[in-house]
């Protein structure tokens, strides 16, 4: 397997499929309808297939860049193909691999218009989204980003709700407008870095006025993906409108898109701006978990309950992204691939309901638990692990993010475990409501139980939420590695005097618990040597230091010492012993 | 290779072509019976042909890195020349090629309208390759002219009379902005040859210009600004797209476009680089007015031909953009987003002309179009690629259009021109996305007024054209380099 181009392959094997639907797509008979169906079937589950085998391929010891495909693709601008994977981008690239055949399967009945241009649109889609989390290129990274707004702008408008085009414009304008402003801060960054090569952005110090505007023209694209609060008011439209499916993939994966440009590009490449407006992130996140958390509670529509909780769980995750803490951000990453798995699930539990009869209030239901205890069952656990119980996935991250952000400020820490009680309050109220009770209405006295197929959708989201929630360590192991290169990038640019490495030290212990020889022990003994000297407040020597850790390469340290002489060798030999060992 | 002998009429053979194709069609269709209904949509492809055998002998002349300067100094052929020509050649007879099914439906009926087509060619292609203000005048004006006529040519029609007299007065108009300012540049610099021009500049530069240049300079930007349809001297755009019969309508959106800016970016940056401090500000100002207009105005319109008027009103003024960088890439910018405007302007109009009604008769309102995706998918989808790429959604090549312009903008510090040109094209994809909305997310009008089921029996020639245009817009970034290598030598070609 070694040869082939495998992160490559997973990317573009959804857009084959496509083209193998177009191509056979007549009028609309019923046999074609199947045909795409199976079609974009296959070709969601082989790519799920060939994510499986980036992760049985990937070496989470390392915080490198894997797997890497590299081509030149526009030689004249320095723009290339670039893509790699890492512990932060493959576990939601998995996410997004499992979440589009479950919504092929999901909708597998209940889209009977226009099957061959829906099936098309999702495997688009795909594309786009594993593209856009292995991009290890800015321009690759910008088309993928903004050309997911294509197939979902048109999923929400055909498939729709009633109000669909109203919400579909107003999902693709906003987050529009937030992305061109990212746009030309990544064409300030490729004039600055000479390339549009991400790592090797991300190893180029920029001045700190420079990175407040950057960082902001970054931060109003992300937060309006992720959403922040007040960005927000995109989500609870889209959501409502789109279809079953167009939300599990809207709430699942799109929103991630958000969190992870903050943890790949605005915390590593400008620091010292994230630094600076932490405190507003804090604020705005306390403020989306407490806010969105109240308004959730007063929603008569169980979809746009769900959604205003995600702008809540996701206020969790920009939380525990800007702790800048191994905890805080481990926790952010889990928190992310859980409430995928979760939101997702709840989506499609409306949708069930949905479908048979075709009300998303609240008060057209009550009781179902007396016709659909399968149903009532996976619906609790679901609702459950949304709320934060323990041995659900929604737990750990929850927790993780706490445990990070009680570090940094305890104050943050508190105000947000409200947001979780107030989750509770309306998630169980919402529960209590639709399925407990007695049942009255008359059209839900003949409505029927999970079928085989719902099942099926529902048992690997089931399994991931419950796996992740007993045994999150596989995820952990994968991330935590990435994690720690990524918070120490930021705190030795932060203050090369090392103060705060007594922090990172944690960081650096949790990795080489994993036995990595990537960050070595010896290397805590850093900041006495970083206090001796004088030098390292040059900021170019740290870029350096940073670039010839990162890449973990003699080479560049043996530049290094030439540069500097004897007078830095405690340091650098204890860089040095780390690389060799 | 520069070389100054006496006419070369080796380096204007595809010209020649034009010319007597143009001049045997003229003899060949006073020869027929007149009003014969046929004799248009033949005309047409012959003329296709010719323009096709004109690109051939332009791409067997083509020697990388030449340049030559001929007849006395009036004419220049360089890389830059040679692939604005190609363009203006293959833009014409796409548009050729999209209009001949829709001629007699159109009411197109006599067959001046591909003579008149070919000479304005001829126009274009003398106005690119130009190396003089003389030169350059009867190359705009060969062009102009033709065009205006093209406006009337319907003549029962109101709509296309006024639209044919509006845009002749202001056309009018323009012409003498552009003589005034080449007399006074002529007056203050003694050559209207570029050359010298830009050499006098260099050394009158040291020791102060003369005011006169500069106003002259000024009154030629307000000229070309006519030409290419940019804010402040836009206002006959939207009324002769609308008054035009639809083919013409393209027809005048295409090429023409090209060939002034193309005009305007040789102008700007080889006789006048060195003011570039003078001018700046003016297209600064052009770009940043068309930029706003073009998307603001269009948001209230219902029209589609006012829209798409409005539409190119915007993306000139994002290609003003470049020119406005003043620099290498800015050259490189307009060039690229030339080509890619071109391929997108005539596949829309090319798939709004297959569509029709019931009687034959064309789409005129957004409303027109509602549902049609269900009724004709490939040609929904064909437009809805054009209007993503309008709007600039990456991966289509409208993205990469914007992105290279934003990229000359941003290397040349015009932050602020930048931030207002990507929101002004968040604003604008509005109505890019409106027409998507209207084909796609609207039903097909129960009680219809015009019910839009028809369509043209696709021509073999407008088949091969969307198809090949919507792929290259769809798949432009697998293959982006040759486009950006042309960009390249043009823009050494320019700046050598």
């Amino acid at each position: 397997m070694a040869g082939l181009p495998l992160l490559s392959m997973t990317i573009f094997l959804p857009l084959l499929g496509a083209l193998a639907i177009f191509l056979n797509w007549g009028n609309g008979g019923i046999a074609q309808a199947n045909n795409a169906r199976w079609v974009a079937l296959w070709a969601s589950l082989v790519t799920l297939g060939l994510t499986l085998t980036l992760c049985g391929n990937f070496d989470s010891t390392s915080s490198n860049f894997q797997l890497e495909d590299k081509f030149q693709w526009m030689p004249l601008l320095n723009v290339g193909y670039h893509v790699g994977v890492d512990g932060i981008s493959l576990p939601l690239i998995v996410l997004s691999a499992l979440l589009i055949p479950v919504s092929i399967l999901a909708s597998w009945t209940s889209i009977e218009e226009r099957v061959a241009e829906y099936m098309i649109a999702f495997l688009v889609l795909e594309t786009m989204l594993i593209g856009m989390f292995s991009a290890l290129d800015f321009i690759l990274f910008y088309i993928f980003f903004e050309g997911v707004l294509i197939p979902m702008f048109l999923i929400i408008g055909i498939w729709g709700g009633p109000n669909r085009v109203y919400a579909a414009f107003k999902f693709f304008l906003y987050t529009l407008l937030g992305s061109v402003l990212s746009l030309i801060a990544i064409i300030y960054v490729y004039f600055e870095v000479g390339s549009s090569d991400i790592p090797l952005a991300l190893t180029t110090p920029f001045s700190p006025e420079i990175q407040i505007w950057l960082w902001i023209a970054f931060f109003a694209s992300f937060a309006v993906k992720i959403p922040m609060w007040p960005l927000h008011t995109w989500l609870p439209d889209a959501h409502v409108e789109a279809p079953t499916a167009g939300s599990v993939i809207l709430a699942g994966v799109l929103l991630k898109m958000g969190g992870y440009g903050f943890i790949r590009f605005s915390i590593p490449m400008f620091p010292e701006a994230s630094a600076y407006f932490t405190p507003f992130i804090f604020t705005l996140s306390i403020i989306a978990i407490i806010y969105t958390s109240l308004v959730a509670l007063a929603q008569k529509d169980m979809k746009k309950l769900i959604a205003y909780s995600s702008v809540a769980h996701m206020g969790f995750v920009t939380l525990g992204i800007f702790t800048v803490d191994a905890q805080g951000m481990q926790g952010a990453i889990t928190q992310m691939v859980s409430h995928g798995l979760i939101s997702a699930a709840l989506f499609l539990c409306v949708g069930v309901v949905y479908d048979r009869i075709h009300s998303r209030e609240i008060a057209d239901y009550g009781g179902l638990v007396h016709r659909m205890p399968r149903y009532a069952a996976v619906f609790m656990v679901f609702m459950l692990a949304s709320v934060g119980l323990p041995g659900t996935s929604g737990f750990v991250g929850e927790f993780l993010v706490l445990l990070g952000t009680y570090q940094i400020n305890t104050w943050v820490t508190t105000l947000a475990s409200t947001g979780m009680v107030l989750g509770a309050a309306y998630a169980l109220w919402l529960y209590r409501r639709v399925i407990f009770g007695v049942l009255q209405k008359p059209k839900l006295k003949a409505i029927v139980d999970l079928h085989w197929r719902e099942n099926l959708v529902f048992s690997p989201l089931l399994a991931g939420t419950l796996i992740l929630g007993f045994y999150p360590m596989p995820l952990l192991t994968m991330i935590d590695t990435s994690v720690a290169n990524v918070i120490d990038q930021y705190n030795i640019a932060l203050d090369p005097e090392g103060e705060r490495f007594f922090k990172t030290k944690k960081s650096m212990e949790m990795a080489s618990y994993h036995q990595t020889n990537f960050f070595p022990k010896h290397y805590c003994e850093a900041p006495k040597a970083l206090k001796q000297s004088k030098m390292v407040q040059d900021n170019r020597l740290s870029g350096l230091l940073r670039f010839a850790r990162n890449d973990n390469n003699l080479l560049n340290l043996k530049y290094f010492i030439k540069m500097f002489g004897d007078e830095q060798w405690p340091y650098i030999s204890c860089i040095g012993n780390g690389s060799e060992a | 290779m520069i070389g100054f002998f006496a006419p070369d009429f080796k380096l204007i053979i595809p010209e020649l072509i034009l010319l007597v194709t143009s001049l045997l069609l003229l003899i060949g269709g006073a020869l027929y019976k007149s009003g014969n209904p046929d004799l248009p949509r033949r005309f047409s492809q012959y003329a296709i042909v010719a323009l096709l055998i004109a690109l051939v002998v332009l791409v067997l002349q083509y020697k990388p890195t030449e340049k030559w300067i001929t007849f006395e100094g009036l004419i220049l052929q360089d890389d830059f020349v040679y692939f604005a020509k190609i363009l203006i050649l293959a833009g014409t007879a796409a548009v050729l090629a999209v209009s001949i099914p829709v001629l007699s439906k159109e009411n197109i009926t006599s067959y001046e309208h591909s003579i008149l087509i070919l000479l304005a060619t001829v126009g274009m292609m003398l106005m690119v390759e130009s190396n003089d203000f003389m030169a350059l005048f009867i190359g705009l004006e060969m062009q102009g002219l033709c065009l205006y006529v093209l406006a009337g040519l319907n003549r029962d029609r109101l709509l296309s009379s006024e639209a044919a007299l509006k845009y002749f007065v202001l056309g009018a108009l323009a012409t003498c902005l552009y003589l005034y300012g080449a007399s006074l540049i002529y007056g203050f610099s003694g050559s209207t040859n570029f050359e010298v021009l830009g050499d006098v500049i260099r050394i009158q530069s040291n020791e102060g210009l003369g005011i006169g240049l500069l106003v002259g300079i000024v009154f030629i930007v307000a000229a070309l600004a006519f030409k290419v349809s940019a804010v402040p001297f836009h206002m006959w755009t939207p009324d002769v797209y609308q008054g035009c019969s639809t083919p013409i309508t393209a027809f005048i959106a295409a090429a023409p476009k090209v060939a002034g800016m193309i005009v305007f970016l040789r102008l700007m940056m080889s006789p006048f680089l060195l003011l570039y401090g003078e001018w700046q500000e003016l297209i600064f100002f052009l770009s940043f007015a068309s930029m706003v207009v073009g998307a603001f105005a269009a948001l209230r319109q219902n029209d589609l031909k006012r829209l798409l008027a409005y539409s190119a009103i915007g993306q000139m003024g994002y290609i003003l953009l470049g020119l406005a960088a003043g620099n290498d890439e800015g050259i490189q910018a307009v060039f690229v987003y030339l080509t890619i405007y071109l391929i997108m302007i005539i596949g829309t109009f090319g798939c709004l002309l297959c569509l029709r009604g019931k009687g034959y008769e064309g789409v005129q309102y957004i409303e027109d179009l509602s549902g049609i995706s269900t009724l004709h998918p490939k040609i929904a989808f064909a437009l809805a690629i054009f209007m993503f790429s309008m709007a600039g959604i990456p991966p289509l090549a409208g993205f990469f259009a914007k992105f290279y312009v934003f990229k000359a903008a941003i290397s040349a510090g015009l932050f602020g021109l930048a931030i207002a040109g990507v929101l002004t094209s968040v604003v604008a994809s509005y109505y890019y996305l409106k027409i998507v909305k209207v084909m796609y997310f609207d039903r097909v009008p129960e009680i219809p007024t015009p019910s839009y089921g028809q369509i043209l029996t696709l021509s073999p020639e407008l088949k091969i054209v969307l198809n090949f245009f919507a792929i290259v817009i769809l798949f432009f970034f697998v293959f982006p380099n040759p486009l950006l290598e042309m960009a390249q030598l043009a823009a050494l070609a320019i700046l050598s």
